[in-house]
């Protein structure tokens, strides 16, 4: 059911929250990439990917792999929100025995795509339900979540070209293209700079917005999907952080949870 | 009296050629099985799958990685996908993929390694796997499989095929004699006792369950009578007929073209010091890697053929006499 820019706005708001409230509770975990994530997360669960919440395995939905795994937060919150994982268990995130694992795991809950964790992976299991669905005469799009960090690894540009050699069509991939890693800001790190350009060179269709503009990802995504014959990529500009001022660009929250105080300060920047 | 062998061991044809024949006959009865390869299509013999069934067929150049994830993408699609290349190159580069994506979730994945061991020969050691099977059995859930000739084979594929789960088969590039008829029943986790014997056991696996029937053809002679066990199923270890020939023969030796260190052997080992101990001894490559050579040259030297075999034995009834 498509969504309003302020209602989907609005889901943002939501989920930023559970977010800070997640990861604050839990104590660990990373705030910076999931904040920077979320307006492409709620735009695919709540306005554009075919999905069931009946129906978590429904044979035709859309499915999305978040490959830059330790991300979950984003996309538990969002699940969470679109009635595919328990709602009032977000903050057991990272518990022993939570559903809510530090990374995704399907064996904890199955309504996952995929388990992630180790990056540079995610790109080759999408194409490979893309080729699967294909086979299959299927509908579905796998949609597939990448840091800019993660594209460092080696298998992401094998998968770039298997990805047009095979005419994966039914298959984006979305760069979250924050300029912060672990160690730093990207640039620093190793740098991915040009990274539409090297997208195209491996024979991508490859859009580039602000990943923050809903109405932009909207039409990102309708022009992926009206691309026939190779596949997609969006290099989506954001904000590592974003929402949250202190955090907005800063390395340090990467992966490093807010404190009781920062937590409080932040919920109520996100009223 | 010691039973007298049954196996002419007549030439055959390559597991790896039994593997390509099996997955034509596993692609006829199921639309679900897809086949994924790395440039090696005609050495894996998965050329015959790509002529009869181009559409199931996924070439994926020269990037393993990348072809063992997009195979578990597959899996959770629904498919069962049969991954080939060498074992020293499905295993090792993949091994992070066969982690991450294929062990931890447990998708429906078959890994098929052939050009295993260093039996491939003049190629060298870059491409001889000698690692693989401690790999492969060091992934939770995984089902590592060995299979000694054709229709073993044929046998543990389509075995593999039907599992439910993570499989890696170990095949070989050269000719392999023929063991079994078609009447053989082949059971994942079941070893097969191909002779009786009642003072020590042969368990190996692959080309050494041949040298270890001609092993105890030797021993025979000497009045040694040999049980010749085929442990076609390195994981899970067939555990009763390891702990019935440790109780009943009393002394043990394992075989295989892999490196004791992580092979079949020291997992047996675990099997027998947890349940029967008894002295044991080890038939495989130590610490090294091989060289270029003719397979039969190579196979000498490192110690891997009956006569190696049967000098292990004549050691370990040595002490199991002690």
């Amino acid at each position: 059911m498509p969504k309003s820019v302020a209602e989907l706005q609005a889901l943002a708001k939501v989920i930023r929250r559970e977010i800070i409230e997640m990861i604050g509770t839990a104590g660990s975990g990373h705030p910076g990439g999931s904040l920077s994530a979320v307006e492409i997360v709620v735009q695919l669960y709540f306005d554009f990917m075919r999905i069931d919440p009946q129906n978590p395995k429904w044979p035709d939905r859309d499915r999305f792999i978040l490959s830059k795994g330790h991300a979950c937060p984003v996309l538990y919150a969002a699940m969470a929100e679109a009635g595919l994982a328990p709602k009032d268990q977000l903050n057991t995130l990272r518990k022993l025995g939570s559903v809510y694992q530090g990374h995704p795991d399907v064996r904890f809950l199955p309504s996952l795509e995929a388990s992630t964790g180790s990056l540079g992976e995610g790109l080759s299991m999408a194409l490979g339900m893309g080729l699967a669905d294909r086979l299959d005469g299927r509908p579905n799009r796998t949609y597939v979540m990448m840091g800019d960090g993660e594209i460092q690894e080696g298998q992401i540009w094998e998968a770039a070209m298997s990805g047009t050699f095979h005419k994966v069509d039914n298959v984006v991939a979305i760069v979250d293209y924050n300029g912060i890693q672990l160690d730093g800001f990207v640039k620093d790190i190793m740098e991915v700079k040009p990274l539409a350009d090297k997208w195209r060179a491996f024979g991508w269709n490859t859009l580039e917005i602000d990943g923050h503009d809903f109405t932009a990802i909207r039409k990102a995504l309708e022009q992926a999907q009206a691309t026939k014959g190779q596949p997609s990529c969006i290099v989506a500009h954001t904000v590592k952080g974003k929402g949250v001022s202190f955090m907005e660009n800063n390395p340090k929250f990467h992966g490093m949870a807010p404190t009781p105080a920062e937590m409080e300060l932040a919920l109520k920047e996100l009223q | 009296m010691p039973a007298k062998t049954k196996f002419e061991l007549k030439p055959g044809p390559a597991t790896r050629e039994a593997f390509g024949r099996a997955l034509v006959d596993l692609g006829r009865e199921n639309n679900d099985i897809v086949v994924c390869d790395a440039d090696l299509a005609k050495s894996t013999m998965t050329t015959y799958f790509a002529k009869e069934f181009p559409d199931r067929f996924f070439s994926y150049g020269i990037a393993e990685s990348n072809m063992v994830a997009q195979a578990a993408g597959m899996a959770y699609a629904g498919k069962i996908p049969f991954v080939a290349s060498f074992s020293a190159f499905a295993i090792n580069k993949g091994f992070e993929q066969l982690r991450v994506c294929v062990a931890y979730p447990s998708t429906n994945v078959k890994v098929v390694g052939t050009h295993s061991g260093i039996s491939i020969g003049e190629d060298g050691p870059s491409q001889m796997s000698v690692e693989e099977t401690g790999l492969a059995c060091s992934l939770p859930g995984f089902v590592v499989l060995s299979p000694a000739d054709e229709a073993s084979t044929k046998a543990l594929v389509r075995a593999a095929a039907a599992h439910s789960g993570p499989v890696f088969i170990r095949t070989g590039r050269p000719k392999t004699p023929l063991i079994y008829n078609g009447d053989q029943k082949f059971e994942i986790g079941k070893s097969v006792e191909l002779l009786e014997g009642s003072d020590v056991s042969l368990i190996a696996n692959g080309l050494l369950v041949a040298e270890a029937l001609r092993a105890a053809d030797a021993l025979e002679a000497e009045g040694v009578s040999a049980r010749v066990i085929d442990m076609h199923t390195i994981k899970p270890l067939d555990r009763e007929a390891i702990r019935r020939a440790a109780a009943e023969t009393g002394a043990l030796v394992s075989a295989e073209e892999h490196l004791v260190d992580g092979g079949m052997g020291v997992r047996i080992a675990q099997v027998v010091a947890e349940l029967q101990p008894c002295p044991m001894e080890f038939v495989g490559i130590r610490d090294t890697y091989a060289e270029s050579g003719t397979p039969e040259e190579l196979m000498n030297k490192y110690g891997l053929v009956a006569r190696d075999i049967a000098a292990a034995a004549r050691r370990v009834l040595a002490r199991k006499r002690r």
